[in-house]
């Protein structure tokens, strides 16, 4: 099967057990994205992972008394053993010294050793009926059937009513605790409840994705989404759509190349969202910020052209004669690439002309180039004057600002400053 | 000096606030009028917010009790306002101006219960008080300091109660914030209301507050601001260190030992 193919044969969902593990992933992809995001926000991002490794303790536990391996006396077994662990977490961090994210390490590797330790037993015991049990710790998204997909579909719905009829308990409690106790809310049994919820979450989805992996399914949707916006509701609704799409494009890996496996490849496509989004989301990624610091640099050095021009007509009073680069050049030392590209730059937006032997101020260029300079001298006379700086000391601080201050700060400066004529250097403050 | 008033709005007694075992609040015993613009002044580590945490069941205490309106906290919750210390929340939570402001009408929501377009109205005048509401769909960490603690005034207010703690409204806010926050508490005690606020500039202190409290480890002084504003009450809150008491504290805290010992041993 070529690629196309695989892709129509895989969507169209003919397949029964392609439906199973798709519809599977997806609702545990956005069950564990969705607690995860109250996760993440309350710092507590590390929670799901002691939950992840506890669990496995449970697991063997349910298997050893029950004898079966009924999802219903797994998830029982296994929601036990999650939820004491972080009880544990608490414990450990309130009545010892011992700060949380030593406490998490303490008890994670405790409970999951002990996991460890009855998974060996139960294997080496000839019990038939154990095989499949490591299945919990690398996970197996190609092994789940109807009546799992049945209980994930119950407990998915599960948490997203719960959710939805507490969003506002559970924003407020992630946002301000102290808030939410003096205006008398249940805070302990809110945080008990989402620590449930979180424990359900983690249960369903270390079937298909393993004890290792399941911290990501739940933190990288909500570390992601949060890059998109700044609207509790709307990024919910985004993480659960990344831990969806993560889990429709996973298991669609797994179906094309059939020795590629599920789950590692919903965290790994899941993470590459996350990602991306670091390097291109708005404001926030990285190449915006990048973007940013281009633009301030570009516009100061094309700024400071405009300025050691206006400087070089003070001398002779001659603002609109043209200039060479070898005269900017001796007026300020830019880098000649630099300085060729910011006097091409401010051509082309109108505020200088080419000439045959060099560049010439328009009017708009003028009127600019005298205003930074205007800015730079009141910025130093404001550090002189009002904050009794060494005049020999005020320069740089200036030659920053100058570009910063907008026309609004400008009128406040000026009457700060009596609208003065000289600046601290006694040259003349353009008016 | 510490004068108790008759029908007080507020009664601490003999209230004593251990943190991580280490006492910091010995034997507080004051009551406050009502209607009154209260400070709450000591120096750094005085215990001026343990004093308004304890108060409101924030925090563990190892002896005492404390009434409002001559009742339990949790009987007039609807009526007690708190505004935490601006640094004590992430302001990088997604969250807008007004959806924070109506977090202040949660209490009077209840649980489980959706905010009624009446409390969206009650937020939105809150943060025109506040002189916000341009910025109401403002991204919380894209507020100046002054701005944010703004907004948990607006919070504030939004409760709509009769008695409000204030944990350093006035620290990382620029002048006009301040001139505007005193304005509004003004306000705020001609509608009859009680504010308690914990404040560290002795200079401007005199000026807001018609009653005092200052606090250093214990009481000091709770009086109207001309009595307990005195050279000598005010080197006994901030000169000579507390040197015996604090190495109580230590030695309390090192030996665990209890600050009470059980009845009938």
């Amino acid at each position: 099967m070529n690629l196309v193919e695989s892709f129509a044969s895989f969507f169209s969902f003919a397949d029964v057990n392609v439906r199973y593990v798709t519809l599977g992933s997806v609702l545990l992809g956005m069950s564990s994205a969705l607690v995860g995001v109250f996760a993440f926000l309350r710092k507590k991002s590390l929670v799901g992972d002691v939950v992840a490794h506890s669990v496995l303790l449970g697991v063997c536990l349910a298997f050893i008394i029950s004898g079966t391996k009924h999802p219903l006396a797994l998830t029982l077994g296994a929601s036990i053993t999650g939820w004491l662990s972080m009880y544990c977490v608490d414990l450990v961090k309130n009545y010892t010294p011992i700060k949380e994210d030593t406490a998490i390490g303490l008890v994670l590797s405790v409970f999951f050793g002990i996991g460890i330790l009855l998974l060996t037993s139960i294997q080496h015991s000839g019990n038939a009926a154990q095989a499949g049990l490591d299945n919990f710790i690398f996970g197996k998204a190609a092994a789940l059937v109807g009546s799992d997909v049945y209980f994930f579909a119950l407990i998915a719905v599960g948490l997203m009513l719960s959710v939805a009829f507490f969003f506002k308990e559970f924003t407020l409690i992630s946002f301000d605790t102290n808030f939410a106790k003096a205006i008398g809310f249940p805070v302990r049994r809110l945080e008990l409840l989402l620590t449930t919820l979180t424990v359900l979450a983690v249960v369903t989805g270390i079937q298909a994705v393993g004890v290792v992996l399941m911290a990501a399914m739940l933190i990288t949707p909500a570390a992601t989404a949060r890059f998109w916006t700044d609207n509790l509701k709307i990024m919910l609704f985004l993480a659960m759509g990344i831990g969806a799409l993560a889990s429709v494009s996973g298991a669609f890996v797994s179906f094309a190349q059939p020795n590629m496996p599920t789950g590692p490849w919903i965290v790994l496509i899941a993470s590459f969202f996350a990602l991306s989004s670091f390097l291109f989301a708005p404001r926030k990624g990285i190449l915006a910020k990048m973007f940013i610091q281009i633009r301030n640099k570009r516009q100061f050095a094309d700024e400071n052209v405009l300025k050691s021009l206006y400087q070089l007509g003070e001398n002779g009073k001659d603002f609109l004669c043209e200039r060479t680069m070898r005269e900017i050049l001796g007026r300020r030392d830019f880098d000649t690439k630099a300085l060729k590209s910011s006097l091409q730059r401010l051509c082309r937006q109108g505020y200088l002309k080419k000439t045959s032997e060099g560049w010439q101020f328009t009017t708009e260029g003028f009127e600019k180039g005298k205003r930074i300079t205007k800015l730079h001298r009141l910025w130093e006379l404001y550090l002189t004057e009002i904050l009794r700086l060494a005049p020999d000391h005020v320069h740089d601080d200036a030659e920053t600002m100058e570009h910063i201050i907008t026309p609004e700060l400008e009128k406040r400066l000026e009457e700060r400053l009596k609208f003065p004529t000289v600046d601290p250097h006694n040259t003349e403050i353009p008016k | 000096m510490i004068i108790q008033v008759p029908n007080p709005i507020l009664e601490v007694h003999n209230l004593t606030v251990s943190y991580h075992r280490k006492p910091v609040l010995w034997d507080i015993d004051l009551t406050i009028p009502s209607g009154s613009l209260v400070g709450i002044i000591g120096p750094n580590g005085a215990g001026k917010s343990t004093l308004i945490k304890s108060i409101m069941g924030l925090l563990p205490t190892q002896s005492g009790f404390v009434k409002i309106f001559d009742k339990e906290l949790d009987q007039v919750r609807d009526r007690v306002s708190y505004v935490p210390q601006r640094e004590s929340v992430d302001w990088d939570f997604p969250a807008s101006a007004l959806e924070v402001v109506l977090m202040g009408r949660y209490g009077k929501v209840g649980l489980f219960r959706r905010v009624r377009d009446s409390d969206r109205q009650i937020a939105l005048e809150c943060l025109r008080k506040v002189g916000l509401e341009a910025f109401q769909n403002r991204q919380i960490s894209q507020l100046s300091g002054g701005q944010q603690q703004r907004v948990f005034l607006a919070r504030a207010l939004a409760q709509k109660a009769d008695l409000y703690f204030m944990d350093e409204p006035f620290v990382g806010v620029d002048a006009a914030t301040e001139t505007a926050i005193i304005e509004i508490l003004r306000q705020m005690r001609q509608e009859g209301k009680t504010v308690l606020v914990v404040h560290h500039d002795l200079q401007s202190a005199a000026q807001y507050f018609d009653w005092i409290i200052l606090l250093n480890m214990r009481l000091v002084a709770s009086a109207p601001t001309e009595k307990a504003f005195t050279a000598e009450l005010l080197q006994a809150t901030y000169g000579g260190k507390l040197t015996l008491l604090a190495e109580i504290s230590d030695l309390v805290s090192k030996g665990d030992y209890p600050l009470r010992e059980k009845r009938g041993v």
